[in-house]
């Protein structure tokens, strides 16, 4: 990991770790009985599929791998692993597609 | 059949009483039972983490570390994901813990079921609280209203052994093995591939897609900004238009009704 030193390392391991417990642990633990508030519920339920298609996003257009440029290989994978994902609900079914449209597309393009 | 049915209530259904007279320790059985179909999924996937968080450079403590200390697996992903780009230690530390949010959700969800255990109990719930556990027990204790808390306690806690531990597990042997895989596998895209993967299931209503869609759009948008800033515009205006999109339907449902 070029760039972070360990100790950078070990203090986002635990700051990220004190953080997702203390969500855990936050009415479980301590708030109890008292309801959330709508509003709050409503944006918490969108939290994931906000965060996590922001970070791919970018990373799909503008693959590290081929510095940047727009690669038909990995577009193509994107697409099958949403696909897939949408129509089968499945996790892994979705990964294992994904990975082998990526071998396939990167086969017949070399 | 020398149970004592007397003492429960009248009108229940066989599965019901059963699961009612179950002791602790049988409870964690099923609990366990119940949750093993989940290591499918969860071995190749912790696998693929230990893969690609010893490709990006991270030594086996600091692996294990994400494990045992964070044990949420897109939190773990997006921190190594967002340290390859080589974004700001803050960055990376908002972005891994805003994923999981929801986990604030799960805890406050569970409070009528389990906030009556005792505190040491609660604390060490809270430590285990993943996606796989909460869906599997809240389904569990909503088909059994009349368990005892310490029933409920004990189911949660069998369930681990099927989710968390095969996470440990599933991790080191993706680190022993991600360190004979050769650089022509593509790895690269394995995390991008992952995240696609676990948000596609998500997808399942309207807001959920318009809030993907907003998330993507202004992402790429906002990509010009320094060290993955982009993420911290993009991803609250996605969830303002996933809670917007949910309030507008539900206001139209409530016009037409």
């Amino acid at each position: 990991m070029t760039g972070y030193g360990d100790g950078t390392i070990w203090a986002i391991i635990l700051a990220v770790a004190l953080g997702t417990y203390g969500l855990r642990w936050s009415f479980l633990g301590a708030f109890g009985n008292r309801p959330m508030p709508l509003w709050a519920q409503r944006l918490l339920r969108y939290t994931a599929v906000g965060v996590l298609p922001a970070i791919v996003a970018p990373l799909v257009v503008w693959p590290a791998a081929t510095h940047g440029q727009p690669d038909p290989a990995r577009m193509t994978a994107a697409a099958v692993t949403v696909a897939v994902g949408v129509l089968t609900r499945n996790v892994l079914a979705a990964i294992v597609s994904g990975m082998a449209a990526l071998y396939a597309m990167l086969y017949l393009t070399a | 059949m020398n149970a004592p049915v007397d003492s429960l209530p009248p009108g229940l259904t066989p599965e019901q009483l059963r699961a009612l007279q179950r002791s602790p320790r049988q409870c964690a059985r099923h609990g366990f039972v119940q949750a093993l179909p989940f290591i499918l999924v969860l071995l190749p996937f912790g696998m693929l983490f230990g893969v690609v968080a010893s490709d990006a450079g991270l030594n086996l403590p600091q692996i294990l570390g994400f494990t045992l200390l964070v044990l949420a697996g897109a939190s773990q992903f997006t921190a190594v994901q967002l340290m390859t780009d080589h974004a700001p230690a803050l960055v990376v530390i908002v972005s891994a813990v805003a994923v999981n949010l929801r986990m604030a959700m799960y805890s406050a969800s569970l409070v009528p079921w389990l906030g009556a255990a005792p505190a040491r109990d609660r604390a060490w719930l809270a430590y285990v609280l993943v996606d796989q556990n909460y869906a599997l027990a809240i389904q569990h204790f909503e088909k059994h209203p009349r368990l005892r808390v310490e029933q409920r306690v004990a189911y949660f806690f069998g369930t681990i052994f099927a989710t968390c531990l095969p996470w440990l597990i599933a991790t080191l042997l993706g680190v022993w093995i991600g360190n004979a895989i050769p650089e022509s596998w593509a790895l690269d895209f394995a995390m991008p591939i992952t995240f696609i993967a676990l948000i596609a299931p998500m997808l399942r209503s309207i807001p959920h897609m318009a809030a993907a869609l907003v998330a993507v759009v202004a992402a790429l948008a906002f990509a010009f900004l320094p060290s993955g800033l982009g993420l911290f515009v993009a991803a609250p205006l996605a969830m303002l238009t996933g809670a917007a999109v949910e309030t507008l339907m539900e206001r139209r449902k409530e016009a037409r009704a």
